[in-house]
């Protein structure tokens, strides 16, 4: 059979009536079932993530309008009318402090050995795999080792008074862990993405490894590094499993310390995700509107972060491709 | 001007930040080794001593898990964690892959720009919100609704959030699995006039099939290690019985060391009680990685083969 174009008609005829013929005029109607099955299931999450922050601003609604100044300042209280955040937006603030402080420059210099000074050993490999792995480790296994080394081995080192190792020193240093292979792992990846060229005209010019590294890999490198480091945060931020074993405060917290009291870092201590999951599992009336209210609190800052972090990796991505 | 050995070894004060950035940056990768030895004896210590002493009828035939009360019953979490996991994964992975697929097959470049933040942003989401929405919404507006559950806290609802949390990574890594096939092969089966269906069930998805496998993996092990979702929406506090219905409440091994560890002030209790949480976590650890052992094996297939 041979295939007439009409071509005078034009090209699009041209092409329908090329289609046409290939599919005998029949539409393929399994495919587009196909297709739009797809759609859907992609559709549903975002149907989800509407119904989620519909669900949670409408809960939280009230509490904003009533009291959000009064919300955001209080303290924990066992009558949810009166409770605030505070308490857990300082811990959680010292929690990314700590984020920032260790695990970032620990994160950063281990990718930079990995990828630019490391030999193709076997030691090397086993280090990569260790760190895939620990990735995957649940997070609530890092809490047993933030509780067994930080809560309890460490405890004169960590806390004072009775605070007992539960403090916020205990915290940050467990969630440091925790984003640290994440923090290298991103970081890897972006280090990996410099063209050696760039390395290479470096060292034509007699500087030494570490001189290229700063002046060349690390600021073409950065937009994707920084892109993992506020992923990282984001995940610090949202992580309650292992606040929970390092001993998080779920009641009443005695001390009330301005944000940067250095003195709070050795006493017990309490977390946006952790009020979040108090105030939710509470039955009482009226804390389910102040849980939403905690989780529009959390969700605005991490949404910040993610967005950040998508905008920074697209807006380079685009420019060098 | 003749160019001596002394001036190719460079300047003394080059050579010695050289060495010392060095030594630092190997440290650094160092700590990861140091931090999976950490986390080993942390669950080691207390798990050996849990392991030698219990008396092994309460961990295998006791009536439930009441760690307070001496009953171990470590089915009691291993069923709710594969309800958990296996709710989640019903959900997950259908919807996952079929994202994977249109946004590696079917998307177009501006679709694509839309569609794949609102995942990330997914991704994103903490688990505690989750467990959150587990409770105001999927519970009472789906699991009760259509299932029709007794009780607002049970471990459908759990797993439902939970793969909902799952969604974004089996998406993200399909597609990376799904366009890492080669355009070629797709060229080939349009050029033998192959529809577009055919081509993406017939060739394009087979050919990533080991990345896909991969994908499914690291979400069951997500999934089995995920807390905070259970230990809001699954009801049961400080134990249960051995239950296998997924419309009543129960207890995963994550949420039932959570739940152990906020039960009193701190991880406390008389006999073998704190010991278990340990055990329960030795149990979770080797689980979680063995999951991730096999899907590190799987995603390096598809690495190898293009």
């Amino acid at each position: 059979m041979a295939l007439t174009t009409p071509a005078a008609v034009g090209p699009r005829a041209a092409e329908r009536s090329v289609a046409d013929q290939l599919t005998r005029g029949g539409a393929d109607w399994a495919g587009i079932v196909f297709q739009w099955l797809l759609i859907a299931s992609l559709g549903f999450s975002v149907l989800v993530l509407a119904t989620l922050i519909i669900d949670v601003v409408g809960t939280a609604a009230p509490v904003f309008s009533d009291r959000f100044v009064d919300f955001m300042t209080g303290t924990l209280r066992t009558r949810a009318s009166e409770a605030g955040l505070y308490q857990g937006l300082v811990g959680s603030f010292w929690i990314c402090a700590f984020v920032v402080i260790l695990a970032f420059p620990l994160g950063i210099g281990a990718a930079i050995y990995l990828e630019e000074y490391a030999a193709d050993t076997r030691a090397t490999r086993f280090v990569n795999v260790n760190i895939r792995n620990l990735a995957g480790v649940p997070s609530i296994v890092y809490g047993i080792l933030g509780f067994t080394i930080f809560t309890k081995a460490l405890r004169s080192l960590t806390s004072a008074g009775t605070a007992n190792g539960r403090t916020v020193v205990s915290a940050g240093l467990t969630l440091a862990i925790l984003v640290l292979p994440i923090v290298i792992i991103t970081a890897s990846e972006a280090i990996r993405a410099v063209p050696s060229s760039l390395r290479e005209a470096g060292y034509g010019v007699g500087a030494t490894r570490w001189e290229v590294i700063r002046s060349h890999v690390l600021p073409y490198a950065a937009p994707g590094i920084i892109t993992g480091l506020i992923l990282s945060i984001a995940r610090a931020l949202g992580e309650a499993a292992p606040l929970i074993l390092v001993g998080a405060t779920t009641g009443r917290l005695a001390s009330d310390p301005s944000l940067l009291d250095l003195e709070q870092l050795r006493e017990r201590f309490t977390a946006l995700p952790i009020i979040v999951t108090e105030w939710t599992k509470n039955p009482q009336e009226g804390f389910d509107e102040i849980a939403a209210a905690a989780i529009v609190v959390m969700l605005v800052i991490v949404i910040i972060l993610n967005t950040v972090a998508i905008l920074l990796r697209n807006r380079y991505e685009r420019k060098r491709s | 001007m003749a160019i001596t050995l002394e001036d190719l070894r460079g300047d003394r004060r080059r050579v010695r930040t050289e060495r010392i950035v060095r030594t630092l940056l190997t440290a650094a990768a160092g700590t990861s080794v140091l931090i999976s030895a950490l986390i080993v004896f942390s669950l080691a210590r207390e798990t050996w001593t849990f392991v030698t002493e219990v008396e092994w009828a309460t961990v295998f035939s006791s009536d439930g898990w009441f760690p307070r009360r001496g009953e171990y019953n470590i089915w009691t979490l291993l069923v709710g964690s594969a309800i958990v996991t296996t709710v989640a994964m019903a959900l997950a992975i259908p919807v996952g892959l079929a994202s994977a697929i249109y946004l590696s097959e079917y998307a177009r470049p501006r679709m694509r720009k839309v569609l794949k933040p609102t995942l990330e942003i997914l991704a994103g989401i903490p688990s505690v919100v989750l467990g959150f929405f587990a409770i105001s919404f999927i519970s009472p507006e789906v699991v009760q609704r259509f299932f029709g559950a007794t009780s607002l806290f049970n471990l459908m609802a759990a797993g439902l959030a939970v793969g909902l949390l799952s969604i974004p990574l089996v998406a993200s890594v399909s597609e990376d699995a799904l366009r890492s096939v080669p355009p070629a092969l797709r060229e080939a089966s349009y050029g033998m006039g192959a529809r577009k269906i055919t081509t993406t069930l017939r060739v394009v998805v087979p050919a990533a099939v080991s990345g896909l496998v991969a994908a499914s993996i690291l979400a069951v092990s997500r999934a089995v290690g995920e807390t905070m979702v259970v230990f809001i929406a699954g009801g049961a506090g400080g134990g249960t019985l051995l239950e296998t219905s997924p419309l009543e409440p129960g207890l995963t091994m994550t949420a039932a060391m959570a739940s152990q560890a906020t039960g009193t002030d701190a991880v406390v209790g008389e006999a073998l009680t704190f010991q278990s949480l340990f055990f329960v976590g030795s149990v979770l650890f080797l689980i979680t990685f063995m999951l991730n052992v096999v899907a590190s094996r799987f995603v390096r297939r598809v690495r190898q083969s293009y």
